[in-house]
C-alpha cells in the first residue's frame, strides 16, 4: 500500500536515497542527518525518518480521488518493485566482494608468518658479519702504515732517479736541440742540486748539468748571435737564454748589434742615380720598416714580456729601455745624416712635388717609430731635417727666382740689342708686359710649389712651423718679399754699376726696369702679397714687412732708375754737343750756312727718346705755351734780354756790365737743378734729358772762344734747337732761358761779337 | 761768444772770372787773389784782402793786359810773385800761355787811399819771366813745388808735362825735365797737382776720365787711376795729412776720394751736386773739412771725418788744453762726428768754377762763380768748436 502512495520520484533523487541508505548503513551519516532533520518534520514525507503511514494514508484519502488513489497505488507498487530488485543487485553484489576479501585475508595471514621467519634469519647474519669484520680491520692496522711510508720512498727514488738522469737527459736534449725541454729539465732541477749541493753526488750531477748547460747557453748564443733565424725562434732563444740567467744587458746589446748591421747593412750605400722619392723609399722601406721590426721584435722580447720568478727583480724593462733608446737614436742620426745630405743634393727646382712626397713619406714613416717609442726623439729630429729642408727649399727657390729674374733680363736685354726690324722686335710696352707676366707666373707657380708643403695630406703640414713661421717667415718674408727686394735692388745695381762709364746697360732697359719698379708700387706688390697671405693663411706671429715698405722701396728704385735713365741718355747728348764745341775751332770757322748735323742729331734722338719714354709712360702736364713757340724771336745776348719782363730798377754794386740783366734775369728765375729728380712722366724725363744737354753746351761754350761766324753758328744752332726742343719739356721758359744762356755766353766769348740777322737764322733753320 | 754765423761776404767783379787763388806765402792777411775773363777789355788781376774784424773787404786791382786768365797761382815763397795762364789770340789762333808776374810794390798802399780809382788807373803786373811753351801748347796750368822755395814750377801744356826751374830771381824760367803722356787720340791735361808729399816729388795730374800719378825724379807714370769719374775729371787735391789721400771730382757730380794704393775702388764717394762739380779743396789743416764747387752754383762743405787724419776727434795734445778743461771734459762725452754736409752755400747764381781755403785763416774760404761773384764764408762756428776743442 505504501508503495501505491508513494508519490515517484525523479531518477536522480531516487538514486541518492540509495546512497544515504547505503551511508546510513555503513554510519556515514552526518550530512544526511542536517536534510534529514530538515524534511523530518513532515510526517508525509514518505521518504523522511518521520514517516507516519497512518497519516499518509489518511491524507491520501481525504485529499485525493478514487482514480488519483488507484494511480497512485500503482506507482508506489512499481517503486516498490524497483527498491526491491535493487536491494536485490546489491546484496549480491557485497556478498561477492566479502567472499574475496575473506580469501585475501587468509592468504596474507599465511605469507607474514614465512617472512617473520626470513627477518630472523637475516639479523642474524648481520650480526655474524659485523663481528668478522671488526676482527679484520684490527689486524691490517700496522700494515697501512708501512704501506704508506713506502709509497713515499718510492716517489724520492723516482725523483733522484730524475737528477740521475739529467745530464743524460740534458745531453739528449742537447742532441735534439730541445733547448726548451733541457732548460725547463735544469730549472727544475735546479734548486734542489743547489740545496743539496753540499753532497758529493749532487755536486757531481751539478757540476755535469753545469757543464751541459753551459754548452746549451753557448749553442744557444751562437744561434742567437747568427740571426738568420726567424723572429719567433730568436725570442725563444732570449727567453731561454734569459732562463739561463745570462745577463740582460749582454743579450740587448747583442741584439742591438745583430740588429744594427742587419737593419743599415743594405740601406748605407746612398745611391746617386735615383731621385729622391726612390731614395726615400728606399730608405723607408728598409731602414725604418727593418727599425721598426727591431724595435717592435726587441720589446716583445725584453720589455713587454711577462716577468716571472726572479727575472722580474733584475728591472730588465727600465735597462732594456734605455738600451733600446740609445740604438735607435744612433741609427737614426745616421739615418738622418744620409737622408739630409741626399735632400741637399736636391737642387733642382723643377718638380717640389717630389720632394714633398718624399719628405711627406719620411716624416710619415717616423711617426711609426713614435708609436712604438713614444719617448723617442727620433720623430722630431725627422721634423726638424723637413722643416730644414722647406727652409733650404725656400732659399733655392729665392734663388730660381733670382736667377730666372735675371735670364729674363737678359733676354728682354737682347730682345732691345736686336736691330730694330720695325716688325720684328717686340715694342717696350710688350717686352713689359711680357716681362712682368713672365716675373709673376715665375713667382706664382713657385708659390704653388711652395704651397705643396701646407697641402692637407701631408702629416708634416700641422707641424706649428708649417702653419706658421714656415708661411709667415719661410714663404712671405724670405720668398716673396726678399724677392720684391731683389728686384729692387738688382734694379738700383743697375743705376750704381752703370754709373760709371755711362755702363753696359741699354737706357731702354732702365726704362722699362723704372715702369716694371713703378708698376711694382702701384699695384703688383699687393697684388703678389695678398695672394700669398690667401694661399698660406698667414698668420702673423711675428712682425712682416709690410705692404708699404715694400712699395715705398719699389718706388725709390723706380725714381733711381728713371733718374739713371734721365742721365744716361742726357750723357749721350752731352757728350755729342760736347765733341761737337771742343772739336771745331770756333774761331776760324766759315759763316753758317746750315744747321750743324749734330744738332739735327740732337733733335732726332731727343725725338726717339720722346717716342720711347711714351711708350712707357703718360705724358704728364706741361705750362701753357705760348701761341707760336716755334717762332719765338729767339735772338742775341743783349738785344733780347731787354726784352724780358723785369724791368730793371736795380741798383748795381759793381760797374755795369753787359751781363748784369743776364744777372738780374738769373736773380728773378728759380734756380735749375740740372741733375734732379725727375716725375713718373714724359714731360719731366725729357726736361731732364734737355737741361742736362743744354746746360753741358752752355758749359762748353763757355770754355771756348769764338770768331764772327762762330757765334752766328752757334746761334743758328740754338735757333734750332729752340724750334724742336721745346715741345719736349714741362717749361718751355727753361728752354728759352738756358739757349739764351748759351747764345749770351758765345756772344762773351767771341772775339768779333757782330750777330746774325734773325731773318737770315730763321731761314737757314727752316731750310733745314 | 758770438755763437750765430756770420753772413757770407759777398764781392762783385764787373767780368767774368775763373781763376781765383789764396795768396799762398801770405800766412797774415787773409787774401785772395781773382783773375778775370774778358775778351774785349782788359784783363786784371782783383787783390781781395778780408778784414775780419770788421767784416769787410778790401780789394786792390793790378792789370793783367796779357790776356783773360784761365788760371792764377802764387807763389808758395814769395808773396808778390804769382803765375798765370792767360789766352792769347794772335792771327785767329788762341793759344793759352803762362807767364810769372811779380805785383808791383806800391800796389797795398796805392788802392787804400783811392779805390774808386782803381779800375781808372790800375798799376801793372811786372812780367818776371814767360813759360814759353810754344813748342808744346796751351797750358792748363801752372803749379808750384809746395812749400818749395819758389824756384820750381810745373806747367800742364796739352799732354806735356814741364819742370821748370826759376832762375836769376824769378827771370828766367829753364825747363829742367819733361815727361809726356803717350796714347790714342788727342790726350791733354785738364789738371794737375803738386803732392806735398813725399818730400814734393809726385805730381797727379787729370786728363779725360783718368787720374795720373807721376815721379818727378824719373819723370815716369807710378800709378794711373782709368776711368776715375765717369766722365771728364775736372779736378784733384791731396790730402795735407794724409800722404796717400787724393781727392777728385769731375762731370759725373761726384766727389771721390783715392787711396793712391789702392786705386781699384774709391775709399769714399759723395754725390750731392746736381751738376759738374768744378773744383775741390782740402782744409790746409782739418783735412776732414772739404769744400767744393759745381756749375751747379753751388758751394758744399764736407765733414769727412772718417777718412780723415783725425777720425777720432782732436787729439788731447792741443796748446789750449788748459784753457779749456772744462768743455774739454764735455766733449768727450760726445758722439764721434760722422761724415756729413755741413753746409750747402747757395750765394752763386750761376757756375762755381772754383773754391778756395784761405792760407791765413783756416775757418775762411772763398768762392768764385763765373759772373765775377766771389763769396767769402765760414766754417760755422758749432763745428769750428767742435773740431777744436
Amino acid at each position: 500500500m505504501s508503495s501505491a502512495t508513494t508519490p515517484p520520484d525523479s531518477d536522480p533523487s531516487q538514486r541518492r536515497r540509495v546512497h544515504s541508505m547505503l551511508k546510513h548503513y555503513y554510519g556515514l551519516n552526518e550530512e544526511g542527518k542536517v536534510t534529514e532533520q530538515a524534511e523530518s518534520l513532515d510526517p508525509c514525507d514518505i521518504n523522511g525518518p518521520h514517516f507516519d503511514p497512518e497519516v499518509y494514508l489518511n491524507k491520501l484519502r481525504m485529499e485525493c480521488s478514487l482514480g488519483e488513489l488507484m494511480d497512485h497505488e500503482s506507482c508506489m507498487v512499481k517503486q516498490i518493485r524497483s527498491l526491491d530488485s535493487d536491494m536485490q543487485t546489491l546484496v549480491y553484489e557485497n556478498y561477492n566482494k566479502f567472499i574475496s576479501a575473506t580469501d585475501t585475508i587468509r592468504k596474507m595471514k599465511n605469507d607474514f608468518k614465512k617472512m617473520e621467519d626470513e627477518m630472523d634469519c637475516l639479523s642474524a647474519n648481520m650480526a655474524a658479519i659485523t663481528e668478522f669484520s671488526a676482527h679484520i680491520s684490527g689486524t691490517l692496522q700496522d700494515q697501512h702504515a708501512q704501506i704508506t711510508k713506502l709509497s713515499g720512498v718510492h716517489t724520492l727514488l723516482r725523483k733522484l732517479q730524475f737528477l740521475f738522469e739529467l745530464p743524460a737527459r740534458l745531453n739528449k736534449c742537447l742532441e735534439l736541440q730541445a733547448y726548451a725541454q733541457a732548460v725547463s729539465a735544469h730549472r727544475r732541477a735546479r734548486c734542489v742540486l743547489q740545496q743539496y749541493s753540499h753532497m758529493p753526488s749532487f755536486r757531481g750531477i751539478q757540476d755535469d748539468c753545469h757543464v751541459i748547460m753551459e754548452q746549451l747557453a753557448q749553442q744557444l748564443r751562437q744561434k742567437f748571435r747568427d740571426g738568420g733565424s726567424s723572429a719567433k725562434d730568436l725570442s725563444e732563444c732570449v727567453e731561454l737564454l734569459l732562463q739561463l740567467d745570462e745577463p740582460a744587458e749582454e743579450l740587448c746589446d747583442k741584439f742591438l748589434s745583430h740588429a744594427h748591421s742587419s737593419t743599415t747593412n743594405p740601406f748605407l750605400s746612398p745611391t746617386a742615380g735615383t731621385d729622391i722619392l726612390e731614395f726615400i723609399d728606399r730608405g723607408c722601406n728598409e731602414f725604418v720598416s727593418s727599425l721598426c721590426l727591431v724595435i717592435a721584435s726587441y720589446q716583445e722580447l725584453f720589455i713587454n714580456r711577462p716577468q716571472e720568478g726572479e727575472l722580474a727583480s733584475k728591472n730588465i724593462p727600465e735597462m732594456a729601455n734605455g738600451k733600446l733608446h740609445v740604438f735607435v737614436d744612433t741609427l737614426a742620426a745616421r739615418y738622418f745624416s744620409l737622408v739630409e745630405r741626399r735632400i741637399q743634393e736636391e737642387k733642382g727646382v723643377s718638380d717640389n712635388s717630389l720632394l714633398v712626397r718624399a719628405l711627406d713619406r719620411f716624416h710619415r714613416r717616423l711617426q711609426a717609430i713614435s708609436k712604438l717609442l713614444p719617448g723617442s726623439a727620433v720623430p722630431s729630429q725627422g721634423t726638424e731635417i723637413v722643416v730644414r729642408a722647406a727652409r733650404e727649399r725656400i732659399k733655392q727657390y729665392l734663388s730660381a727666382l733670382q736667377t730666372f729674374y735675371h735670364d729674363s733680363l737678359t733676354d728682354v736685354r737682347q730682345a732691345l740689342a736686336a736691330p730694330r726690324h720695325k716688325d720684328a722686335t717686340p715694342s717696350l710696352p710688350e717686352l713689359l708686359t711680357s716681362l712682368s707676366n713672365f716675373i709673376l707666373n715665375q713667382l706664382k707657380s713657385v708659390l704653388a710649389s711652395v704651397h705643396l708643403f701646407t697641402a692637407k695630406d701631408i702629416t708634416f703640414s700641422n707641424k706649428p712651423y708649417f702653419k706658421g713661421e714656415f708661411c709667415s717667415q719661410g714663404v712671405r718674408e724670405g720668398l716673396v718679399v726678399s724677392f720684391i727686394k731683389f728686384i729692387c735692388q738688382s734694379s738700383r745695381q743697375y743705376c750704381e754699376s752703370a754709373g760709371d762709364r755711362g755702363g753696359s746697360t741699354p737706357p731702354a732697359l732702365l726704362l722699362l726696369l723704372s715702369r716694371l719698379c713703378l708698376d711694382y708700387e702701384t699695384s703688383t706688390i699687393s697684388y703678389i702679397l695678398t695672394l700669398t697671405d690667401e694661399q698660406f693663411l698667414v698668420q702673423h706671429h711675428t712682425p712682416v714687412t709690410p705692404v708699404t715698405a715694400l712699395c715705398a722701396e719699389a718706388r725709390e728704385a723706380a725714381q733711381k732708375l728713371l733718374n739713371h735713365y734721365v742721365k744716361v741718355q742726357g750723357l749721350i747728348i752731352s757728350q755729342m754737343l760736347r765733341k761737337s764745341v771742343e772739336t771745331r775751332d770756333w774761331v776760324n770757322t766759315i759763316e753758317p750756312r746750315n744747321v750743324r748735323a749734330v744738332m739735327k742729331r740732337v733733335v732726332e734722338d731727343t725725338t726717339s727718346i720722346d717716342v720711347q719714354v711714351g711708350l712707357l709712360y703718360e705724358e704728364g702736364v706741361r705750362k701753357a705755351h705760348s701761341s707760336d713757340s716755334s717762332k719765338r724771336t729767339f735772338s742775341v745776348y743783349s738785344s733780347s734780354r731787354q726784352q724780358i719782363r723785369y724791368a730793371p730798377s736795380y741798383t748795381p754794386s759793381a760797374p755795369m756790365d753787359t751781363n748784369l740783366l743776364s744777372n738780374i734775369h738769373k736773380l728773378f728765375s728759380e734756380r735749375i737743378d740740372i741733375f734732379s729728380p725727375v716725375e713718373f712722366n714724359k714731360v719731366s724725363v725729357l726736361t731732364g734729358i734737355i737741361k742736362i744737354s743744354l746746360k753741358t753746351f752752355l758749359e762748353c761754350v763757355r770754355l771756348r772762344t769764338f770768331g764772327r761766324y762762330g757765334l752766328q753758328q752757334i746761334q743758328v744752332d740754338c735757333h734750332y734747337l729752340q724750334m724742336y726742343l721745346w715741345r719736349f719739356v714741362s717749361d718751355e721758359n727753361l728752354v728759352h732761358f738756358l739757349l739764351d744762356e748759351i747764345v749770351g755766353s758765345a756772344a762773351h766769348r767771341c772775339l768779333d761779337p757782330s750777330p746774325m740777322e734773325q731773318s737770315v737764322i730763321e731761314v737757314i733753320c727752316e731750310r733745314g | 761768444m758770438k755763437m750765430e754765423d756770420d753772413a757770407p761776404v759777398i764781392y762783385g767783379l764787373e767780368f767774368q772770372a775763373r781763376a781765383l787763388t789764396a795768396q799762398t806765402a801770405e800766412t797774415d792777411a787773409i787774401r785772395f787773389l781773382v783773375g778775370t775773363q774778358s775778351l774785349k777789355f782788359d784783363n786784371q788781376i782783383h787783390i781781395i784782402d778780408f778784414d775780419d774784424e770788421n767784416n769787410m773787404i778790401n780789394k786792390s786791382v793790378l792789370l793783367h793786359d796779357a790776356g783773360e786768365i784761365w788760371h792764377i797761382s802764387g807763389s808758395p815763397a814769395d808773396k808778390a810773385v804769382l803765375t798765370t795762364c792767360y789766352s792769347k789770340t794772335s792771327e785767329s789762333r788762341v793759344l793759352t800761355c803762362a807767364a810769372v808776374w811779380r805785383m808791383p810794390p806800391e800796389w797795398e798802399s796805392g788802392n787804400h787811399e783811392s779805390p774808386d780809382d782803381s779800375s781808372n788807373n790800375p798799376q801793372t803786373l811786372e812780367l818776371l819771366c814767360h813759360l814759353d811753351n810754344t813748342a808744346h801748347g796751351s797750358v792748363a796750368c801752372v803749379l808750384w813745388e809746395p812749400m818749395g822755395d819758389g824756384k820750381r814750377l810745373i806747367s800742364l801744356a796739352e799732354n806735356h808735362v814741364l819742370l821748370w826751374d826759376l832762375q836769376e830771381s824769378s827771370t828766367k824760367a829753364k825747363i829742367s825735365s819733361t815727361a809726356t803722356l803717350e796714347g790714342k787720340g788727342q790726350l791733354k791735361f785738364t789738371t794737375g797737382k803738386w803732392s806735398p808729399h813725399h818730400n814734393s816729388t809726385q805730381l797727379a795730374t787729370a786728363n779725360d776720365t783718368a787720374i795720373r800719378g807721376w815721379d818727378l825724379r824719373s819723370m815716369s807714370q807710378i800709378y794711373c787711376i782709368e776711368n776715375a769719374h765717369g766722365q771728364l775729371v775736372r779736378d784733384l787735391d791731396f790730402n795735407p795729412n794724409k800722404q796717400y789721400y787724393l781727392a777728385s771730382c769731375g762731370d759725373d757730380c761726384k766727389v771721390k776720394f783715392w787711396d793712391v794704393r789702392h786705386i781699384n775702388e774709391p775709399v769714399k764717394c759723395l754725390e750731392e751736386h746736381s751738376h759738374w762739380v768744378w773744383s775741390v779743396r782740402y782744409n790746409h789743416s782739418h783735412d776732414q773739412l772739404l769744400l767744393t764747387g759745381s756749375s751747379d752754383s753751388r758751394v758744399i762743405l764736407s765733414n769727412m771725418v772718417s777718412i780723415s787724419s783725425e777720425p777720432f776727434g782732436h787729439l788731447v795734445d792741443d796748446d789750449d788744453l788748459s784753457d779749456n778743461e772744462e768743455s774739454q771734459q764735455e766733449d768727450k762725452g760726445k758722439e764721434p762726428l760722422q761724415d756729413s754736409i755741413i753746409a750747402t752755400y747757395e750765394e752763386h747764381e750761376d757756375s762755381v768754377y772754383a773754391v778756395e781755403w784761405s792760407v791765413a785763416d783756416p775757418w775762411l774760404f772763398a768762392s768764385l762763380s763765373y759772373d765775377g761773384r766771389l763769396v767769402i764764408n765760414r766754417v760755422p762756428r758749432a763745428l769750428k768748436y767742435r773740431i777744436l776743442l
